[in-house]
């Protein structure tokens, strides 16, 4: 059996001029894609960050928790009754509240997200926390994240400037600024503040102190936090919800996506972003087609069968699908990059989304094949006599 | 006047018939639109024989190429090409029966995406039983039997009238078919150029012992017929044997 031409890729190859506008406007619809999942993602990554830097296997929480801009409560000796379980090692209290931190320079004032940890016991696990939470023991200290956003004032410099403190006034009332912690601006803050239990009720006096936000519950090494799970969730009441920090962090995600319309609104533009490639692929194969008509009815009068073009077709489309991903996938990661400076949130490629807008984009070059093709069906040999 | 002829050609051997035409009739249209479009052709072509067809232009002689090719169903009537009776056939038994003829066209239509050579090879591509080295070899000596040696890797946009045609003959005759349909191959082409082309198409069916069935305007190629029919509304009208 002889090699046979590669029909598919002469086709593109031998049409330079068609061959860049088609992978350009392939790049085009998948960079639409990319985008728009890629800021979903980097917003949802934001929004569940401080749950994932929380220093637990498992955690309590109200089963009214849905985001951390409006928490709820729960009673602290439901956090005291896990300890007897065993396999647990430790366990800590957390509260939440947003605050108002005052800019010195700007004189205007900003809701920030206020966390309440006990020092001494599990808290974030971020590097440059744990080395400060000793500081924060003393009443009316707060550590601020610098990675928040830039209208709080320019803090990490303030506190460089000064040496040692600095005074800063949040939700009326006086703190020593000790030290800068880094996690990021997200929906749910625009910035974070960490400070010790004792100063959070002092900065939120109508706070009940037997009523706190999310139980930490460190497990002894080599248990199996599954099956601790199971065991707090029989024995506990039903007015704590045990979950694992991943399944937390999904509770916030699942409000952000279901609960508000961001997941609605990125995913209708990932969708347009499709459809304007299939049209675009569709709109090069159909005039591919049509411009050879006779040719490839000269084949089918020579013995081609229709299945042997529409096999070429496809061909084309996929090829296309290849050739007009990969610079989508640079172009993507330098427009990641792009935003990340300009809005501070943390967009990067992930394998599963390139891995989501390659399938996307062949499925795409192949429903324009299969459209393009009923143009085939036209190339009649009986015609080009 | 209908003629019945199923001699051989006097002065050859007795080949066997390649294509066998009764009572063919052929009809464009439906319901009140219907129009009949061949009469009664009754046609008998040997083996290795020089057809040429002419006649006015709406007599027939395209739809009786293409039925004949195998690229129309034939509605009444027996049409047997190289013993497979195409009315009522499959479109598989069709399809194979087209990888048995070479067609040549007034516009060359060849792929302008392939050169030359891979215009040449996609002919024998169909056949299974060709290598890879048998293909190359048979390309390239055809390409040089009709005088594009040196122009084996030229694109068609980069080849004259002439030259291409020759490309178009070169693709329908490498496999060797059985019959070889042109339609007004020289129209296109100036005097001389057409003369080389029918010249060739003449040397190398001999060669091969091709059947030939020609459909032309051009005068000026007569001579190189076999038999010379000549169709007038539908109807073939006269046989000349010469």
């Amino acid at each position: 059996m002889p090699k046979k031409t590669p029909l598919s890729w002469l086709l593109l190859a031998r049409q330079k001029s068609r061959l860049v506008v088609a992978i350009a406007g392939i790049a085009f619809a998948d960079i639409l894609m990319f985008m728009q999942l890629g800021f979903q993602s980097g917003l949802y990554d934001a929004a569940i960050k401080p749950h994932r830097s929380l220093d637990a296997d498992l955690v309590l929480i109200n089963p009214k928790f849905q985001t951390l801009i409006s928490v709820k409560s729960f009673r602290r000796e439901r956090l005291h009754q896990t300890l007897s379980v065993p396999g647990i090692d430790r366990v800590s209290a957390l509260y939440i509240g947003t605050g108002q931190w005052r800019n010195s320079e700007t004189r205007t004032s900003r809701a920030i997200l206020v966390w309440g940890v006990e020092p001494g016991k599990p808290s974030f696990k971020l590097p440059d926390v744990e080395g400060q939470l000793n500081q924060i023991s003393l009443l009316k200290t707060v550590l601020f994240d610098q990675a928040g956003r830039p209208e709080y004032g320019p803090v990490a410099s303030w506190l460089e400037q000064a040496g040692k403190s600095v005074e800063v006034e949040m939700s009326d009332r006086l703190l020593n600024l000790s030290g800068v912690f880094t996690l990021g601006a997200s929906f749910a803050a625009d910035g974070n503040a960490i400070v010790s239990d004792s100063t959070f009720l002092h900065l939120f006096p109508e706070r009940d102190a037997s009523n706190i936000d999310v139980g930490l519950i460190q497990l002894k090494p080599g248990t199996d936090p599954l099956k601790i799970q199971a065991i707090l969730a029989a024995e506990l009441p039903k007015d704590v919800r045990v979950l694992t920090v991943e399944e937390f962090a999904n509770v916030e995600k699942q409000y952000w996506a279901e609960g508000t319309g961001i997941g609605f609104i990125f995913g209708l533009g990932a969708v347009m972003g499709f459809i304007v490639g299939i049209v675009i692929v569709y709109q090069i194969l159909y005039s591919d087609v049509s411009d050879h008509l006779s040719e490839f009815a000269t084949m089918k009068a020579m013995g081609y069968s229709n299945l042997f073009l529409v096999r070429v077709l496809i061909g084309e489309a996929l090829i296309l699908a290849v050739i007009g991903f990969l610079p989508s996938l640079v172009l993507a990661m330098g427009l990641y990059q792009l935003t990340y400076s300009a809005t501070l949130l943390p967009i990067f490629m992930k394998l599963d989304r390139a891995v989501t807008v390659f399938v996307l984009t062949m499925v795409m070059c192949s429903a324009s094949g299969a459209i393009a093709m009923q143009k085939l069906y036209e190339a009649d040999p009986a015609d080009i006599f | 006047m209908n003629l019945t002829s199923s001699e051989a050609i006097t002065g050859s051997i007795s080949y066997p018939v390649t294509i066998d035409i009764k009572g063919l009739n052929h009809y464009f249209g439906h319901g009140d639109l219907k129009k009949q479009v061949l009469y009664e052709i009754d046609l008998s072509i040997a083996s290795g024989e020089i057809v040429l067809l002419t006649g006015p232009s709406g007599s027939g002689k395209t739809t009786l190429l293409t039925l004949l090719g195998g690229l129309r169903s034939a509605h009444e009537g027996s049409l047997k090409i190289l013993g497979q009776e195409m009315r009522g056939a499959t479109k598989n038994q069709l399809l194979k029966t087209r990888c048995n003829i070479g067609y040549i066209f007034q516009a060359h239509n060849l792929l302008s995406f392939l050169s030359a050579r891979q215009n040449v090879r996609l002919s024998l591509e169909l056949h299974d039983h060709y290598t890879d080295a048998d293909c190359d070899r048979l390309v390239d000596e055809m390409l040089t039997a009709v005088g594009l040696g040196d122009r084996l890797d030229y694109y068609p946009d980069q080849l004259s009238g002439g030259q291409k045609q020759r490309v178009a003959i070169a693709r329908a005759l490498v496999s060797s078919p059985k019959i070889i349909l042109a339609d007004e191959p020289t129209a296109a082409l100036d005097r001389k150029s057409g003369r080389d082309v029918v010249e060739i198409i003449q040397k190398l069916a001999k060669e091969r012992h091709c059947t030939i069935l020609l459909v032309t305007h051009d005068n000026r190629i007569l001579d190189i017929a076999d038999r010379l029919l000549y169709m007038e509304d539908g109807r073939l009208v006269k046989d000349k044997t010469e």
